[in-house]
């Protein structure tokens, strides 16, 4: 019995937050230095096996460099490409050995659409989509994307047109032309594979929301300390004390789930789907939580652009139901206590 | 990382499981807030002590078996699990203990602990007074140095367990009044001491759960006091963090009250707002389990639990309403009978508990206290 980390995934967390903390303006471009820098620290390959090139850890090693991910709203498909991306890719040998060693690199971007997620999330800047289409799971090259413009400019939206697929040869049809696509699995077996997926993006969303959630916080603590009225800090006042000591509850016990879906997660336990939306839930809940009380600290200076607030509240906006809504985890959650709803 | 067990963990949790399936009473106790069910709830600790269950992490030389903090989890999972009795002696094996092994003398700890362990003694609180509850540090009751120790005069109230237990622990100001904080000493006072009146107060279940204590010229011997005198303050803090952050309230019992809920709906059936809710209680309760194995983590490694106790005591005390809170849901009209009506579901356990959980948002420092110590001491946000 041991809850909680070792040095090295510490460490691997501290490295990465070091790189965000000097490569991420918030105006930082989604495939630019910041990207770089994370492939230099071998960040996307944390999940790739070592055989293709990447560090072959597991999902407990990959929480903290992604809440760290949350902290800063990185932009770009990182959790697509580092977290969901390898487990869909390994399901097909053939696929595994063309993209995984460049994924581990950071030379190939991934988004995915599998309904849930629905949009393919910053797809104008991935090389490949992995898209769940009828009964295939296809690994596509250039979709034709539609932009479905969201409340995140630094998280973009798409729906990549994946319109009669036809499997054979290693191609599907996309969008009207053959598009280098290839099918991953069909079937179950697709079932089973973007399953896995959406525990992993469930899981990674989830520790960004800690991060995200943590980062509100710690500005909103700092801002009450410094707004005085009726000369007094406002942080004196036990309305505003009172509403973000909530936030740190729901904070600090939604973190333990988060850890242990994680911990369920890399031993392939059966309890993964009760496990993984157990933690989101808590995750989007006390990220909620935080968007709201930033706000409401921060007053009308924070209901402007000119405060960079806005870009942490709108991430949360844009990922609290992302991979499921936290209604559709607790669903998950009761389904698997209770047996389906009757 | 690493949710799984020893085998010797293992093991222990297969033998307290076992020995509690075996020698739980076979009836459940009368209310230990009454004279009959407050025997009953005495002799069951002896039994517990007998086998060794009674206080699991503490030395064997006190009475204890030495086992884990981990272990020790793993026990209170099993006997919430198994349903057993709630611990008559938990003022004393919970609270006053931990600041005993912290804060007491070699004579002390041989005196008490032994006793304490076996049920010989059972412990009441004596913190609030009608004028300091919230604001403990106002407290007014008094002790003056006299030739054999102190005399302690003043009065007491909302005292847990008092009216029929044999000792009680608490803060009694011996610097000059006014001083607050400072100027306040830890006294352990038999509540049988002549000038020691006890009055015991009807809760709101009607039972007589707690005492006002008038102390009037109680002589109390210098071999009495907890820690240093004037330092009283800082002992107390030692026993209200071991009330609001680990012992008093571990994971078991909310995790079997979540259990209970679980299988509770499950035989009610549910909308899927109240199956949203249970859902949330059960991972409340894994969140808190989780949580604390992580506090377990940091404690040895060398760590201590600060203001951050705060924030558990909050989290389970809201847990703990709001589970009950949804099995009353669950229960409709049937939410409002006692054990004694016909049609009581589970034997009317859960208003009984939901009434025993809505004290805890106000007993260990009402929960507005507490969010005001974590705004405070964990965020470091101005006075």
């Amino acid at each position: 019995m041991r809850f909680g980390y070792t040095d090295a995934q510490r460490a691997l967390g501290a490295a990465v937050r070091d790189v965000l903390a000097e490569r991420c303006p918030p105006e930082a471009d989604r495939r630019g230095e910041l990207w770089s820098r994370l492939a230099e620290l071998g960040f996307f390959g944390m999940l790739v096996p070592a055989e293709h090139g990447g560090l072959g850890l597991s999902e407990v090693d990959a929480v903290l460099p992604l809440e760290e991910l949350g902290r800063f709203a990185a932009p770009g498909p990182l959790l697509e490409t580092a977290v969901v991306g390898p487990g869909v890719l390994a399901a097909a040998p053939s696929a595994a050995s063309r993209f995984l060693p460049r994924l581990a690199a950071g030379e190939c971007a991934v988004s995915v659409q599998f309904g849930p997620p629905a949009y393919a999330v910053d797809a104008d800047v991935a090389d490949l989509a992995l898209i769940l289409a009828r009964e295939e799971l296809v690994c596509v090259r250039g979709p034709e994307l539609i932009a479905q413009p969201g409340v995140d400019p630094s998280r973009r939206l798409f729906t990549a047109v994946c319109g009669g697929t036809v499997a054979g040869g290693g191609g599907v049809a996309v969008g009207g032309g053959v598009a280098g696509g290839e099918v991953i699995a069909v079937g179950d077996e697709a079932r089973r594979v973007v399953d896995r997926a959406r525990h992993r993006g469930a899981l990674g969303t989830a520790a960004q929301l800690l991060g995200l959630a943590g980062r509100l916080l710690e500005v909103s603590v700092t801002y009450a300390a410094q707004r005085r009225q009726f000369g007094r800090p406002i942080g004196a006042f036990q309305a505003v004390q009172h509403r973000l000591a909530d936030v740190l509850l729901a904070l600090e016990f939604a973190r333990p789930l988060v850890h242990r879906a994680a911990f369920t997660l890399s031993r392939g336990d059966e309890c993964a789907r009760r496990d993984t939306s157990a933690a989101a839930a808590a995750a989007i809940e006390a990220a909620e939580l935080a968007a709201r009380a930033a706000l409401q600290v921060h007053g009308a200076i924070g209901y402007t652009a000119e405060l960079d607030l806005h870009r942490w509240l709108r991430r949360v906006w844009s990922l609290r139901a992302a991979w499921g809504s936290a209604r559709w985890h607790r669903a998950r959650v009761a389904d698997a206590l209770l047996g389906p709803a009757g | 990382m690493d949710l799984t067990l020893t085998d010797a963990e293992e093991a222990f949790r297969r033998d307290a499981r076992a020995w509690l399936r075996a020698h739980l009473p076979a009836q459940p106790l009368a209310s230990m807030d009454t004279v009959a069910g407050f025997a009953q709830h005495r002799a069951w600790e002896r039994r517990l002590f007998d086998a060794g269950y009674a206080t699991v992490s503490w030395p064997a030389e006190f009475g204890g078996r030495g086992a884990s903090l981990v272990e020790w989890l793993l026990f209170e999972e099993e006997y919430w699990a198994a349903g057993a009795p709630g611990r008559v002696s938990q003022n004393g094996i919970f609270l006053l203990a931990p600041t005993l092994f912290e804060f007491g003398t070699p004579e002390q700890r041989a005196r008490f602990l032994p006793r304490m362990a076996r049920g010989e003694d059972i412990w009441a609180q004596a913190w609030s007074e009608p004028e300091a509850g919230s604001d403990l540090a106002a407290v007014r009751s008094a002790a003056v140095r006299c030739a054999g120790g102190w005399r302690l005069t003043g009065q007491k109230t909302w005292s847990s367990r008092a009216a029929f237990a044999d000792w009680a622990f608490g803060l009694f100001r011996t610097g000059p009044p006014g001083e607050r904080h400072r100027g306040l000493t830890y006294f352990l006072v038999p509540l049988d001491a002549p000038g020691v009146t006890v009055r015991p107060i009807a809760q709101l279940d009607g039972e007589a759960g707690f005492a006002e204590l008038f102390f009037d010229d109680v002589l109390v011997p210098v071999s009495d006091v907890l820690g240093a005198v004037g330092d009283g303050w800082r002992v107390a803090m030692s026993t209200a963090s071991s009330e609001r952050g680990l012992t008093l309230r571990s994971p078991g019992r909310f995790l079997a009250t979540a259990q209970r809920l679980v299988a509770l709906c499950r035989r009610t059936g549910a909308p899927a707002g109240l199956r949203d809710e249970v859902a949330r209680a059960w991972a409340d309760a894994q969140a808190y389990r989780l949580h604390t194995f992580g506090t377990v983590g940091r404690l040895l490694a060398g760590g201590a639990i600060g203001a951050e106790a705060s924030l558990t005591k909050l989290f389970w005390s809201e847990l703990d309403v709001g589970m009950h809170e949804t099995a009353l849901r669950l229960l409709e009209h049937r939410a409002e009978l006692t054990g004694a009506a016909p049609d009581a579901v589970d034997a009317g356990r859960w208003l009984d508990g939901y009434l025993f959980a809505l004290a805890g948002p106000i007993y260990a420092g009402t929960n507005e206290i507490q969010r005001n110590v974590v705004a405070q001491r964990v965020l470091g946000m101005p006075r």
